[in-house]
């Protein structure tokens, strides 16, 4: 009973604990990850999904991400270690084809589906890629709702 | 001993010295692949017009490439191209030929030639 009591209590006081995403150090993929956006934490999609999207690098949401082949093999190689998790589940559509948004994951959608289309809208915003519009620390890997200012 | 660590120490720093490149260099590259002079007035005109694709190059960049530009889709801030302004730019052939592989296919479906190449780039080396 009273290490439940514990445990609740610890749980309580760190609510944002979920909402961190540790990302070991690796260059490469800070380098050609984040060029054109952010370097989004390996943990929000699943192996299966970051090896759809890295095998589709000319075909990067309708822009031309290629890389060379030995840049790409450790890059998706550094995905595939640390994708995914308890969090995260599965990140495949309803057919089982790899999601390879996140924001199109069944986390994203949940922890979201307050925010209307018109706050996406929003011109310091505009695209559900820009984490850091809103989350103010993202860019450590700190998704905590207390970091969150929604510009208006 | 002591002489061939300091000689090899030399001979790395050469070798370092001569890897790295200048905007020059690759203007120079682009020419002589062109067989042609570059033409800055050219080049400022395929940077801001588009070329059969959503995009044109100053989409991103701006048509003002001594400031800083934001991606057209992600809205991540991207630094200033024209190297009087950033003066990491076009200094790593890795990059430089990285970067106009994926952007001329993203502007234009295709690789650029050598000759807007060097007038792209003539044009940004224009820009102060």
């Amino acid at each position: 009973m009273k290490r439940t009591l514990v445990l609740l209590l610890a749980a309580a006081s760190f609510p944002a604990l979920a909402d961190r995403y540790v990302v070991p150090k690796h260059a490469a993929f800070e380098e050609e990850c984040a060029s054109c956006h952010m370097a989004y934490p390996p943990q929000m999609l699943d192996a299966h999904s970051w090896q759809h999207l890295m095998n589709n690098l000319p075909k990067h949401f309708g822009t031309d991400a290629s890389l060379d082949e030995k840049r790409r093999v450790a890059i998706a190689d550094f995905l595939g270690k640390n994708a995914g998790g308890r969090k995260t589940g599965v990140t495949a559509d309803a057919k089982g084809n790899p999601l390879i948004r996140i924001t199109e994951t069944e986390r994203f959608v949940r922890k979201h589906r307050q925010i209307a289309d018109a706050v996406w809208q929003r011109p310091a915003i505009k695209s559900k890629a820009n984490c850091t519009a809103c989350h103010t620390t993202a860019a450590e890997g700190n998704y905590s709702d207390d970091n969150v200012r929604i510009p208006r | 001993m002591r002489f061939p660590l300091l000689f090899s120490i030399a001979l790395s720093l050469a070798a370092s010295v001569a890897q790295a490149e200048t905007p020059r260099d690759f203007l120079t590259r682009f020419e002589k692949e062109a067989g042609a002079a570059a033409s800055a007035e050219r080049g400022g005109r395929f940077f801001t017009s588009r070329h059969g694709s959503e995009w044109s190059c100053s989409s991103c960049h701006t048509e003002r490439p001594t400031q800083g530009g934001r991606h057209a889709k992600t809205e991540k801030d991207i630094q200033p191209l024209a190297p009087a302004a950033n003066a990491a730019r076009f200094t790593d052939a890795a990059k430089v030929d990285k970067w106009f592989r994926r952007n001329c296919n993203d502007v234009a479906n295709r690789v650029c030639t050598a000759q807007e190449k060097a007038d792209v780039l003539a044009w940004l080396l224009a820009q102060k």
